[in-house]
């Protein structure tokens, strides 16, 4: 596990991307969701963030948000700012925005089968952005495709390019699409549930594989999951969503060793341990909030153990609790001191 | 694809055998006698009536000698002999003059589908729920909700005969000008499909997760829906145009009928109504074929389109 990246590496006038008190909503026929409320993270060059949270908390409108691909309507960013180099992406026009995508950010989604076009071959849907958008031939762009492929290891690449997404296994399908995001060598990659689909064992080769990628290619990579086995090996920080807020944020080990909010403590316990067979499994209780009617307070109240009047009435504001470790709740300190996991 | 296509044939030869079976056994199987239908009022002499028998293998009775008919009857198809007709007149040549018109109604009709339904439908698609879309909405559901029987009437009086826009009757050798308003009239329906069909495959493919990776690549809005949604969404769409095209081709009953347009439909019909017996199967024998043909072709486009089918 490499320790949090130095405040040297920080690019002069703040980091790679930075996350201002984002705001979205959806807005539908049944009513105004507010999915993001209020999101603040940053990333620094070469560095994994790990973006935690269950399903409905935000974290993948978060980073389709960063990559401009929200669908409006429904969604709409309602206040907030999205830094990148230093320029606010939000202000930038749609035109300007298409050519951040991909080039500097790029995004490899959950389903590849779903998430690659079914009736192109899958060289060439790697390759189009060679063509269209950097101007290749067609022979430069083909020997590009066929490193690119070999780079994310998928056997025989040559022979596959012409092979259509339904031909491939599910694991070679996301290294189909991942290299289809480093095929414009973006600086950052976000990774949206790149494992869920697949099995355990080729799970852990794909995390392998983003890990290695990230480090020969020099990117910074926000991985979103809800799998907290996932991120011990390849994070370097942690930021665990809630109701659209980051209620943690704070390095691997740190957060590992003493989680300071109540949900993240309940995600830790919910772990299966070997040393505590025949147990009931520990879950948290109740369900996530209807986003529509999102609980006044902390929003996490009406689920947590350590839960007070105070915690109904008001919002808790980020708690710093030293080492560049944030936690969102009334008992930060109580919560980590709290060794009874 | 090899194995496919020599499926697709193999089930075609069946298919053809079927088809004309039931239409023949329908169209003779319940004559009283043939030859005296043959004749009509007038007496049969007995020579005559000899060289019939003959001629039609007639002697021959029964479930055996239906079959050998059928069988005499379709090894003359075979080697492409329609037989004549009641009237006497070689169905081939009432088929030769006749066909060339039906090809050029028909693609008349699958041009204004294609170049009016497919556009709009894709337009509607991308701007859902907008007022473009509701308008199409309202007048397709209008064009589908008014029979052919109505709208051809109606067409012919108003841009015909009232405001004298386009010539009301075709004639014996309709010129293109004459087809163009039947072409738009049996056009208005496949367009009216087209367009919902387009419009629905369209807007659901624009939510696609593919829309949205290819969207994260950086790729402009036009090309994503220019080459990422259209080559999908227009999978379903080709395969529908195909097989109307097939059923236009085999003859509009109701338009040609109305506008007076020597077609297919129109041979057709007048051989029900004399109750023509080899020529109504005479046509309908070569209607399979270009039906059948018409299928293997979409089908064969549909494997090509959509590489998933190719590999089942």
């Amino acid at each position: 596990m490499s320790q949090p990246t130095p405040a040297s590496a920080t690019p002069p006038g703040g980091h790679l991307l930075d996350l201002r008190d984002l705001h979205v909503e959806f807005r539908t026929q049944e009513g105004v969701a507010k999915v993001i409320n209020g999101v603040s993270y940053h990333l620094d060059p070469g560095e994994t963030l790990a973006v935690l949270g269950e399903s409905g908390s935000g974290k993948s409108v978060t980073a389709q948000a960063i990559m401009g691909i929200l669908d409006s309507p429904p969604a709409h960013i309602t206040a907030g700012q999205i830094r990148y180099r230093g320029r606010d992406l939000l202000s930038l026009s749609e035109e300007q925005r298409r050519q951040v995508r991909g080039r500097e950010i790029a995004m490899i989604f959950q389903d590849a089968l779903s998430a690659l076009n079914p009736v192109f071959p899958v060289g060439w849907q790697i390759g189009e952005t060679l063509r269209q958008r950097l101007g290749m031939s067609r022979a430069d762009a083909r020997r590009r495709v066929v490193e690119l492929m070999d780079l994310v290891q998928i056997p025989a690449a040559s022979k596959r390019l012409g092979d259509y997404p339904h031909q491939f296994s599910g694991g070679m399908r996301q290294r189909v699409m991942i290299a289809m995001a480093l095929a414009m060598e973006p600086k950052v990659l976000i990774a949206d549930e790149p494992t869920t689909a697949l099995d355990v064992t080729v799970q852990a080769q794909i995390m392998d594989l983003l890990a290695d990628l990230r480090r020969d290619l020099d990117m910074a990579m926000i991985l979103i999951t809800h799998d907290l086995g996932v991120v011990a090996d390849v994070a370097d920080r942690i930021a665990v969503m809630y109701a659209g807020r980051i209620v943690e944020h704070a390095d691997v080990r740190s957060l590992y060793r003493a989680p300071a909010h109540p949900y993240t403590k309940g995600l830790l316990d919910s772990i299966p341990r070997l040393d505590q067979r025949g147990g009931k499994l520990a879950t948290i209780r109740g369900l996530p909030p209807n986003l529509m009617r999102i609980p006044s307070g902390c929003p996490f109240h009406p689920r947590c153990p350590y839960a007070q009047q105070v915690c109904v009435d008001v919002v808790p504001h980020d708690l710093v609790l030293g080492d560049g470790r944030t936690s969102a709740c009334h008992f930060a300190q109580e919560v980590r001191d709290d060794r009874t996991r | 694809m090899f194995r496919f296509i020599v499926r697709r044939l193999l089930q075609m030869i069946v298919a053809f055998f079927g088809t004309t079976l039931i239409v023949y056994a329908l169209m003779f199987a319940g004559q009283g006698d043939p030859i005296q239908a043959l004749a009509g009022e007038r007496p049969v002499t007995e020579a005559q009536r000899a060289y019939l028998t003959e001629k039609y293998h007639l002697d021959a009775t029964g479930v055996g000698g239906f079959f050998y008919r059928y069988f005499d009857y379709l090894s003359n198809l075979l080697r492409g002999d329609l037989g004549e007709s009641l009237t006497g007149r070689s169905i081939g040549e009432i088929l030769a003059a006749a066909w060339p018109v039906t090809i050029k109604l028909a693609l008349i009709a699958i041009a204004v589908a294609v170049i009016f339904g497919v556009t709009a439908g894709v337009l509607a698609g991308i701007r859902r729920a907008s007022i473009f879309d509701n308008a199409t909405l309202l007048l397709t559901l209008l064009v589908l909700g008014i029979p052919t029987i109505v709208l051809a009437p109606l067409a012919q009086y108003l841009l015909g005969v009232k405001w004298q826009l386009f010539p009301p009757t075709a004639g014996a050798d309709p010129d293109f000008y004459a087809l163009l308003l039947p072409g738009i009239v049996l056009g208005s329906l496949s367009l009216a499909t087209a367009l919902r069909l387009t419009r629905t495959s369209v807007a659901e493919n624009l939510r696609a997760d593919y829309v949205r990776t290819a969207r994260s690549k950086g790729l402009p809005r036009r090309r994503v829906v220019s080459v990422h949604v259209l080559r999908n969404s227009l999978i379903p769409v080709i395969t529908f145009l195909g097989v109307e095209l097939g059923n236009l081709m085999s003859g509009a009953i109701i338009t040609e009928g109305v506008f007076n347009i020597p077609g297919v439909g129109f041979n057709l019909f007048r051989g029900i109504r004399t109750e023509d017996g080899p020529l109504v199967v005479g046509i309908v024998s070569v209607l399979v074929v270009v039906y059948l043909v018409a299928n293997l072709v979409v089908d064969i486009l549909y494997a090509v389109l959509d590489p998933r089918i190719r590999y089942e």
